[in-house]
């Protein structure tokens, strides 16, 4: 009685522990609203609009020379246009728009100069909420001509599966973990998008707040995210599994886990998007074959792509790796030849944790940082994961790749709003086809 | 600071639309998950489908508000049997990724500006559709009804109807799991090998519940689309799953009584603890600085997600609940 109320105790105050790590992101909150990209005014004196400048970085000079003329359209939530504006000579634009609310901000694409186009399909249409009296600033990333009418259905279709394979890598790498979380301890983490956006939020406050190169900042973030990830396992999951706590019990936790840690975020971090300091605007693409490719995209793959080999390399060669993939086969057989499975679970843990931490690194390089990115993600990590075989690291990684490659290749044919829906309808529909995935192992089917 | 305003907003809640609707959609939830075991993480997409029958269907095509309401209905099991095919034969966290998936799927789809002329995108749909439902009220719409909390017509005509709605279905329940269906049911929780060696059709039972509780989160939708003034799509996202989730955990699974005492003590602490931060921030016994009026609004989130934490880990059978009868512990 009395050894299961001093268990009960600790418990709490690993709870307590667990809240006050929580709470030292606290700092990160004031500095960073102050580096916001968005400026909130009174708002008695409301007038909503957006603003920014139009800059071309010309290959041949490499000055980065202002767009004149170019046009942008604002639309409501319905579609109405509400607002227009045309750049001036240094490139410069502003526009009024009617009140607070959603609306989508596009670039004429075609009264851009010859050549120039934007970096990446879709990305001249941005989509903004504005509230009462904000005026903000819209960046539209500028290229060589990524998309103009000359350009083949073939082209198109290489070009996007450079980009799926760039986006599918993102999520193979935070996928590995989510994979190997469940297969050491069965518990299908609901938690493992919030492990993505702490990486890239501790990476921002590392890089913007504290000024540091990201080149710099990643690691160090990806080293707390993998700290983050075992003081989860320690000051949690471990005590819940003391305490016999059952699967769906555990899983139940992990949502309200994600539920506080997603709006701690947002209390910090507030609702908008941010980018890193470093690698903001996409410099020009290099052309292979006929895709061309912005360089950070490919450093991006490089890297995705060593740490994937690398992490396949450990969990293959090295000891601590095979004890991974036995307490993923048979976890009692595994503690029953000796292997401390509490410690490999651990492992695994600050494993997922650190590749998360670099997922959400990666992605906030390619798009934007907002609080909610790694729960964006996790639909598609869950798709990824359920594809290649729920427990599978390789399933995993392979699912990862095909989601990827779908959710941009299926642009070619629905709108680019949409293609989420696609990916998560192609989940239903090979669970209805192949339900241990494609690496998966058949289970119990009833 | 001015605490009758306080007690009265918090103890309007408890009573009010928003109770309702987390009482019908946790009703629907109890049944599936706390009778039969299934984790459904995607009630939202039922409601979402009843809220978006009614709306569209007024809206848009002009038709009877009762053709509205049986179109809801009639989609709900088509949603149930889309969703249960692929998973009920499969392991119970599938069917979790599954459903969350697909109240994504209907949110994202509804919200798309190539459908904007059909559901209203992103912004919605405006709150015509409500008009015939009222014109049955005979409640002024404008007035103000009660005594000491004050409703107006509208949500007081909302809140009779849902509030007979959750009687009906609750009897209803009761009912049901007396029966030898109930039995069953809840023989399939704790264990369907052995039901399945009995020779009962376990797949089926398991689908006529997801069927059933999710026709109650098509009235949870309903009541959503006629106690609001319009119909938004962001109010369908998956959080709306998870406090349904969060109300019945607290009242207490697979009991009668839980989902409503559930939703009701649920709404009473959000209110309650919404309004003492107001409170507290506007007397500056908070400073300003260090919490927003927007970020009031994030505590909420906070406070349900560590509410449901604590609740799962230390008390699962919640207020009402009896910790033999948990789907909890079946894994």
């Amino acid at each position: 009685m009395s050894i299961e109320r001093a268990s009960k105790r600790r418990f709490c105050m690993a709870i307590v522990a667990f809240g006050l790590a929580g709470s030292s992101l606290l700092g990160i909150g004031p500095m960073t609203m102050a580096e916001g990209r968005t400026s909130l005014a009174p708002s008695q004196e409301a007038t909503e609009q957006f603003k920014g400048t139009l800059r071309y970085k010309n290959p041949a000079t490499g000055d980065k020379d202002p767009i004149a003329g170019a046009d942008i359209a604002a639309a409501d939530a319905v579609g109405n246009v509400v607002g227009n504006a045309t750049t001036a000579e240094d490139g410069t634009w502003t526009m009024s728009v009617p009140g607070p609310g959603t609306y989508t901000v596009t670039l004429d694409v075609d009264s851009l100069p010859n050549g120039v186009g934007v970096s990446k399909d879709g990305a001249e249409e941005l989509t903004k909420v504005l509230v009462s009296g904000q005026s903000a600033f819209l960046l539209f990333p500028l290229g060589p001509r990524a998309r103009n009418a000359t350009d083949s259905i073939g082209e198109r279709a290489a070009r996007l599966f450079a980009e799926g394979l760039n986006f599918g890598l993102i999520i193979a790498i935070c996928a590995v973990g989510l994979s190997l979380i469940f297969g050491t301890t069965g518990l299908t983490n609901f938690g493992h998008g919030e492990l993505v956006t702490f990486g890239a939020l501790i990476a921002f406050f590392f890089n913007v707040t504290l000024g540091l190169h990201l080149l710099i900042a990643a690691p160090l973030a990806i080293i707390c995210g993998g700290l983050f990830g075992g003081l989860l396992d320690l000051g949690l999951w471990r005590q819940l599994r003391k305490r016999g706590t059952s699967l769906v019990s555990a899983m139940i936790v992990s949502i309200g886990l994600a539920l506080v840690l997603r709006n701690i975020f947002l209390f910090q971090f507030g609702g908008f998007n941010r980018k890193f300091a470093q690698y903001q605007v996409q410099p020009d693409g290099l052309g292979i074959g006929p895709v061309t490719i912005s360089p950070k995209d490919l450093w991006s793959m490089g890297i995705a792509i060593a740490v994937l080999v690398g992490v396949a390399l450990m969990l293959q060669l090295t000891r601590i790796g095979k004890a991974m993939r036995a307490v993923s086969d048979n976890r009692d057989l595994a503690e029953a030849s000796g292997i401390n499975v509490e410690r490999v679970v651990l492992m695994v843990w600050c494993l997922g944790g650190a590749l998360s931490a670099l997922g959400g690194i990666l992605l906030a390089v390619d798009e934007d940082l907002t609080f909610d990115m790694g729960y964006r993600l996790l639909l598609l990590m869950f798709a990824g994961v359920t594809l290649g075989g729920l427990g599978t690291a390789y399933g995993a990684l392979i699912g990862s790749l095909v989601v990827g490659e779908f959710i941009l290749l299926s642009t070619l044919v629905i709108k680019p709003e949409l293609k989420t829906v696609g990916a998560l309808v192609v989940l239903i529909v090979v669970l209805l086809v192949r339900p241990q995935g494609i690496l998966g192992t058949k289970e119990r089917v009833g | 600071m001015d605490y009758e305003l306080i007690m009265r907003t918090s103890l309007e809640a408890p009573f009010g639309v928003d109770a309702v609707i987390y009482a019908l959609a946790a009703i629907g939830i109890n049944l599936q998950f706390g009778y039969t075991g299934l984790l459904n993480f995607g009630q939202v997409g039922f409601m979402a489908v009843g809220a978006y029958s009614v709306g569209i269907s007024v809206n848009y095509y002009h038709w009877p508000w009762w053709v509205g309401v049986g179109l809801g209905l009639a989609l709900s099991v088509v949603l149930a049997l889309l969703l249960g095919i692929p998973t009920l034969r499969l392991r119970a966290d599938y069917l979790a990724i599954v459903t969350i998936a697909s109240g994504e799927i209907i949110r994202l789809i509804m919200r798309a500006a190539v459908l904007a002329d059909f559901s209203g995108g992103s912004a919605g749909l405006p709150g015509n559709y409500r008009d015939p439902f009222f014109a049955l009220s005979p409640f002024d719409r404008g007035a103000e009804y009660g005594f000491w909390i004050d409703w107006s017509g509208e949500n007081f005509w909302v809140m009779i109807v849902g509030w007979s709605l959750v009687a009906i279905f609750s009897f209803g329940m009761f009912q049901l799991m007396r029966s030898p269906w109930g039995r069953i049911l809840k023989a399939i929780r704790e264990d369907e090998d052995a039901v399945r060696s009995l020779g009962k059709n376990v797949y089926w039972y398991k689908m006529q519940s997801l069927i059933i509780g999710g026709l109650i989160g098509c009235f949870a939708g309903f009541a959503f689309a006629y106690g609001k003034g319009s119909v938004q799509p962001d109010n369908y996202s998956t959080s709306v799953t998870f406090f349904a989730y969060a109300a019945l955990i607290l009242g207490g699974t697979a009991r009668i009584w839980g989902p409503i005492v559930g939703s009701m003590i649920f709404w009473f602490i959000i209110t309650f603890s919404d309004q003492m931060l107001r409170g507290l921030v506007a007397e500056d016994l908070i400073s300003s600085d260090l919490l927003s009026g927007t970020q009031i609004g994030v505590v909420r989130f906070i406070i349900v997600g560590l509410g449901l934490m604590l609740l799962v880990i230390f008390r699962p059978q919640g207020i009402f609940g009896d910790k033999k009868e948990l789907a909890l512990d079946a894994h």
